[in-house]
């Protein structure tokens, strides 16, 4: 145990760690925030589907050598999102089949772009990196840091303002659009706020995983509390602990972190489903 | 003055045309029931008022000061209420939303607006539970009271007695019918005409090819509604 300790206490000096720990925490807060409204609405997939374009992006972007992909992935993600999430219930295409299209597309021409016109020696390994996260959180520059600080905390201040509402637009769309709420724009804003979140967090997990830590935290609350508040505070408490946790894990015994981050938000799971049987007994 | 009047409406969504030139108008403190067969454009002409779907032709004019944020609306339940983890304090209150502008959260005057719907529709006791562990009838009572803290002068309502067992339907008429007398202009989807017989005050029976507009007792001495009444079928009117 001690021994944990001090390895824990030189790792502490790493400015790296504290990055990743700040970075790992606001994002996990900010998915599990939307995660709620996300898994309620039914576009539990909407994570795997626009991380697989992003990832389909910064293909792209490398091939064309861009220095800034951040520049070319968010305005892309953000647009894919709104096509996803505003379609209206009469179009041909199912929710849940269009996002399936939309992200096996992305990944496919993605891979098949880095593979054609291959910038560097070691294809897989960057391919590998974009979808698991590896070791990119552990990387982070201080602007990375900056960005994510930044955007997180926008994302926070807009979730609490509009709490009521996208509560109200989530719960019954009708009901909204019958008084006289302006859905759209707040079906808008949550479709931005969401592609946003999902660019961020495919740094700390990487683009195969990111709908865990959009789902997990939202799952584990609902399985337990009944009320929307207590689902959504108990929801960024738990994905922020978690996080925290696996990040920690990760640097300990050099497992990769967006797999063990992930396995932490099952484990809480499993326990959530436990106490929600027991106290239904 | 009326309230609500659609002249020469002609409705349908995906390309389809479900009702054609219809008019009528609604004046305050009426209460009009919509009957007809399924699918033949009742929820449609709903959606079509409340903004929800754009009408082929004609056009929905609101009168007597009535705007959208006047309305309250009772929707037939959706697929994610089934899971939805919302205490009914919350629900009730969400129904003040419309008329709070930009201001992030509730004052107190819309908690106690949200209260007393609440106490009206007697489930104040129930303000803390969970609208999942709720009975159907009470369900229904909770989207009730969320619809009256929205609705100032019109209140609609999409078949609120779906499911529910027949004491709790004729509990559940009369408290409408109780709202209707407190001067709240009332406009009900319904199938069951012993009802609209019973409580309206105007009947909007929309038919395959026509309808029928009119008060309840233009309904009962029109030939072919009685017609139908007798038979239980689509009678041309």
């Amino acid at each position: 145990m001690t021994e944990i300790f001090s390895k824990l206490q030189m790792y502490f000096q790493f400015s790296f760690v504290y990055r990743a720990l700040i970075v790992g925490t606001l994002i996990a807060l900010c998915s599990s925030l939307l995660g709620v409204t996300l898994v309620l609405k039914r576009f539990s997939f909407i994570g795997d589907g626009l991380s697989h374009v992003a990832f389909g992006i910064m293909c792209i972007a490398a091939v064309l050598h861009f220095s800034n992909d951040m520049l070319l992935i968010l305005p892309v993600t953000v647009l894919c999102a709104v096509l996803l999430l505003n379609r209206g219930q009469n179009s041909k295409l199912k929710g849940d089949a269009s996002i399936a299209l939309l992200s096996v597309s992305a990944l496919a021409m993605g891979y098949l772009l880095m593979n054609i016109f291959s910038a560097s020696a070691n294809v897989s390994g960057d391919v590998c990196t974009t979808l698991f996260g590896s070791t990119s959180i552990l990387t982070l520059t201080k602007t990375d840091v900056l960005l994510s600080t930044v955007l997180s905390v926008l994302v926070i201040t807009i979730y609490v303002l509009f709490y009521h509402k996208i509560f109200a637009v989530t719960f019954d769309e009708a009901f909204a659009i019958g008084t006289g709420i302006n859905v759209k724009s707040y079906n808008l804003m949550i479709a931005v706020v969401t592609a946003v979140i999902i660019v961020l967090a495919m740094k700390l997990v990487g683009s195969l995983l990111i709908s865990a830590l959009i789902i997990f935290p939202a799952l584990s609350a609902m399985r337990v509390f009944k009320s929307y508040r207590a689902v959504i505070i108990c929801s960024a408490l738990l994905s922020v602990s978690c996080a925290f946790l696996g990040i920690i894990v990760a640097i300990l015994f050099g497992t990769p972190v967006g797999s063990t981050i992930v396995g932490i938000d099952i484990f809480a799971f499993l326990i959530f489903s436990l106490i929600g049987v027991l106290k239904k007994c | 003055m009326t309230l609500l009047s659609c002249n020469d409406l002609s409705l349908g969504y995906d390309g389809r045309r479900l009702i054609e030139n219809l008019s009528f108008q609604v004046n305050p403190g009426d209460y009009l029931y919509i009957i007809g067969e399924n699918g033949s454009g009742k929820s449609t002409l709903i959606k079509t008022i409340l903004t929800l779907i754009s009408p082929i032709s004609g056009e929905i004019r609101l009168g007597a000061g009535l705007s959208v944020k006047d309305i309250g609306y009772l929707p037939q339940k959706n697929d994610i209420q089934k899971d939805f983890p919302a205490t009914v304090q919350e629900i009730v209150l969400s129904g003040c939303l419309n008329k709070r502008g930009i201001r992030p959260f509730y004052n107190k005057e819309e908690k106690q607006k949200a209260g007393n719907t609440m106490e009206k529709m007697s489930i104040r006791q129930l303000a803390k539970k969970s609208f999942l562990e709720l009975s159907g009838g009470q369900q229904q009572r909770v989207l009730l009271s969320r619809a009256l803290c929205a609705a100032d002068k019109l209140l609609v309502l999409d078949e609120p007695v779906t499911g529910l067992d027949p004491r709790v339907t004729a509990e559940m008429y009369e408290l409408i019918k109780s709202l209707n007398k407190d001067g709240l202009t009332i406009i009900m989807i319904s199938h069951d005409i012993d009802a609209a017989l019973k409580y309206a005050s105007h009947i909007l029976h929309i038919g395959e090819n026509s309808y029928f507009f009119g008060t309840k007792e233009e309904y009962l001495h029109n030939p072919n509604a009685h017609a139908f009444c007798r038979f239980g079928k689509d009678a041309i009117i």
